[in-house]
């Protein structure tokens, strides 16, 4: 079935050699004391002096042009050092989403003056972006987003809020999508923009929401006549529904689908092996199976983004399979060692259990839940 | 069910209902001990239920003490309560009355059993105990303790003792107990084989978690169910996408089966504490307990995932209780050596509790 091909990636030498490098890296910065080891690290894991290092070494915005900023490598490269960096556990989240979807955007949507002046700072890992796109009666059914701009002299006036903002208590800046004309009950997609909100601005005020551990990822955040300049509209005025839309295969298909619970998985390994627990290792054999089919996938639809190929579905069908992959993990892994998950523990079994056991209903949810995309799967492969 | 039972389940319902909120719950998270709760149950007898009269308990049986605890756990109730009734039950199977006051016990079978050394009146203390279940506010601990006279069942005041404040991932207390060289000028001990006890404590544990997951599991139904009439998406709520009934037909499944396994293991307990029943019982619970959280939270989605929501009161607590007293590997353990014990086509003697050679199958 075309809709289900994915193409083989060979991963080319090159990568060996970057990958080495990120390793010593890596390497440095745990013995040093600089990062710490996190499950689910592309959420919870935050540090803005690791950002600037990764920019530093051209590890953001890899693959865009140099005149803004990028190392003009390829996208295989790029994967190569986000799951190094998932592997790893490091705290990427602050430049996460800016490198990941921000920048393919404004380099695809984006006025040259927005490029000029957001590509360059996101690739320095200095400039971090939050995504504005649910809502308090908007979740899954995203269409019923009421955030509204007016049009004003030289710019919009923004009113409404967003919730569930990862980051947003970090982020500079949003794109958020509003209507941009009154909802048209008959076509709720139309007269949806996409702005670049500055999150400093008068008028944004962000609220914590503690997940249900006590930590701080994400936010409700309200828009009260915010003024948007002109020159802050990203795309065509009233496509920020489609444009929205294309954003989600880079959303759904990466590495940070399959790794977030990496680091347990490899913490397990490390303690069967000491035990020479064979029984136990054979289902880590399964898992690393799992792991191996899916990572292929996830490189591959990173190939046909690369060439412009529309993924959705199969990118939607990926996450899926890949939450599903990561919310395992610690299932499995607490019948084959006898510990009890602890959050404060020194052991880093029993830590990286209770975090991942604490993370993994997130896995599911974010960026589109399971039922959501089973749905976009299945009328996919139907209308085939 | 008995009409004294109602009366008692009743008024224990009405005592969460008031005393075990959601504002108690997360302020007992925070270290804020939930004295009133406590001492209502207190003050209504209902710690000493399933201990007989003579040996100050308040009367009615196991069973009685055992649908308190599901209550507790569908309240959340952040208090040691099992620990206590568990405490109180050892203490009278060996004719001894109960303690007054907060008991405790340890919270893993690997507690190694304290020392005590005769010192004129008293008794110098040693022993380390990690993982006590709200240790910091329990006035006493019940441990098992070596002495030249040999083990005994040792009942010691926590005031001298250092307390390493720690909690689970519901973060209920779970702290760690020294005595280092301790002075103590009184304690309960009574003599009693360390084995046995050690293995009494393991099973009533188990059991007390089987119960307090089933009533947890019965919340989580509730909340879900709920959230589903009260939600919509896309116009309509979203217990009308045939995604989420069947997200609900599962957990109500699962819910059903944790609620039976618990009635059974609490019948078979009053028998035989040490039945099998106990560990199929706690095997099939924490399953239902991982599957219940999986679905409650992917039907609650991003909401549920909060703080703000109550939904981790209980689901946070089932990830914490599914590994306490046992988990799945470990019960498979117990049932597997019975197994291991069959002779050819005898599976099904062990499921009709009819067997042909009782004296080598332990099943009860
Ligand atoms: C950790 C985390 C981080 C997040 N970060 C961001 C962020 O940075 N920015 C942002 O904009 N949003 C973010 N979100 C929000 C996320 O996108 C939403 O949670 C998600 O879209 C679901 O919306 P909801 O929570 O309102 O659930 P609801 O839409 O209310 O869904 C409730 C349940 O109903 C099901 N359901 C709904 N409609 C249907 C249907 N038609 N058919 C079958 N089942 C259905 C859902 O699958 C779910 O099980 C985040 C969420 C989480 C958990």
């Amino acid at each position: 079935m075309k809709t289900l091909e994915i193409p083989v990636v060979k991963l080319p030498k090159e990568t060996e050699e970057l990958r080495r490098e990120i390793r010593q890296f890596l390497k440095e910065e745990i013995e040093n004391g600089l990062i710490e080891t996190k499950c689910d690290c592309w959420l919870s894991g935050f540090s803005e002096d690791f950002s600037r290092k990764m920019g530093a070494r051209g590890w953001i915005g890899m693959t865009w042009p140099k005149k803004y900023g990028g190392g003009e490598r390829s996208s295989v490269e790029r994967y190569v050092v986000t799951e190094e960096m998932l592997a790893a556990g490091a705290p990427v989240s602050g430049h996460w989403i800016a490198d990941r979807q921000t920048g393919p955007l404004l380099l695809k949507y984006g006025t040259e003056e927005q490029k000029q002046f957001f590509l360059p700072r996101i690739a320095k890992g200095e400039c971090y972006f939050a995504i504005g796109l649910s809502e308090p009666n908007a979740g899954s059914d995203l269409a019923a987003l009421q955030a509204r701009a007016v049009k004003v002299d030289k710019g919009w006036i923004l009113n409404g809020s967003k919730i569930w903002t990862s980051g947003a208590h970090h982020a500079h800046y949003s794109i958020v999508l509003c209507r941009t004309t009154p909802m048209d009950p008959n076509n709720r997609h139309a007269g949806m923009s996409q702005l670049i909100v500055d999150l400093n601005a008068p008028g944004v005020t962000i609220r914590p929401i503690h997940l249900m551990t006590g930590e701080h990822h994400f936010n409700e955040v309200f828009f009260e006549d915010v003024f948007v300049p002109d020159g802050m509209v990203v795309g065509t005025l009233g496509n920020g529904w489609a444009q929205g839309m294309a954003e989600l295969a880079y959303e759904r298909s990466g590495p940070e689908r399959i790794l977030s619970t990496f680091p347990l998985l490899n913490e397990l390994t490390n303690v069967l092996i000491e035990k020479c627990d064979a029984k136990g290792l054979n289902e880590v054999s399964r898992l690393i199976s799992r792991l191996w089919t899916l990572r292929n996938m996830s490189l591959g639809i990173a190939r046909l983004l690369e060439e412009g190929v529309p993924s959705n579905i199969i990118a939607s069908l990926v996450k899926d399979m890949g939450t599903q992959f990561e919310q395992e993990i610690p299932e499995i892994t607490r019948l084959l060692v006898s510990v009890i998950p602890l959050t404060d523990s020194e052991n880093r079994l029993e830590r990286f259990l209770a975090q991942s056991i604490l993370q993994s209903p997130g896995f599911t949810l974010r960026g589109g839940t399971t039922e959501i995309l089973r749905g976009i799967v299945a009328k996919g492969v139907i209308n085939q | 069910m008995s009409e004294m039972k109602d009366m008692i389940l009743e008024s224990a319902v009405k005592i969460f209902e008031k005393y075990s909120t959601k504002e108690v719950v997360n302020d007992a998270e925070k270290g804020q001990w939930a004295a009133e709760l406590w001492e209502n149950l207190e003050a209504y007898g209902m710690l000493g239920v399933g201990v007989p009269e003579e040996l100050g308990g308040s009367g009615g049986d196991l069973d009685d003490a055992l649908s308190i605890l599901q209550m507790a756990g569908k309240y959340s109730a952040p208090i040691p309560l099992a620990e206590t009734f568990i405490a109180n039950w050892l203490l009278s199977d060996l004719g001894e009355s109960v303690v007054e006051g907060i008991v405790t016990i340890p919270g893993q079978n690997s507690t190694e059993p304290f020392q005590l050394q005769k010192s004129g009146q008293g008794w110098i203390i040693n022993g380390k105990a990690k993982y006590v279940p709200w240790a910091r506010n329990a006035e006493k601990l019940l441990v098992a303790g070596e002495s030249i006279d040999g083990t005994v069942l040792l009942v010691l005041p926590l005031e001298k003792a250092e307390i390493k404040p720690g909690k689970n991932m519901a973060g209920e207390a779970r702290d760690e107990v020294i005595f280092d060289q301790v002075y103590i000028e009184e304690c309960q001990t009574v003599s009693v084989d360390y084995s046995a006890l050690t293995k009494k404590l393991y099973y009533a544990g188990a059991l007390t978690r089987s119960v307090l997951m089933a009533g947890a599991i019965e919340r989580v139904l509730d909340v879900t169910i709920n959230h589903t009439n009260e939600r919509s998406q896309f116009g309509r709520p979203i217990h009308r996408f045939q995604a989420i009934q069947h997200h609900l037909a599962a957990l109500a499944g699962e819910t059903a089966g944790a609620g039976i396994a618990a009635k059974y293991a609490v019948d078979a307990f009053g028998t035989n504490p040490f039945s099998k029943e106990l560990a199929y019982a706690k095997i099939r619970i924490n399953e239902a307990a991982g599957k219940v959280n999986t679905i409650a939270h992917q039907v609650l989605a991003a909401i549920g995932f909060t703080y703000e929501h109550t939904l981790h009161h209980s689901t946070r607590r089932l990830w914490s209780w599914r590994e306490e007293f046992g988990t799945e590997s470990d019960w498979e353990q117990v049932i597997t050596e019975e197994l291991l014990k069959l002779e050819k086509n005898e599976l099904w003697s062990v499921i009709t509790g009819v067997v042909k050679h009782a004296k080598k199958v332990g099943i009860q």
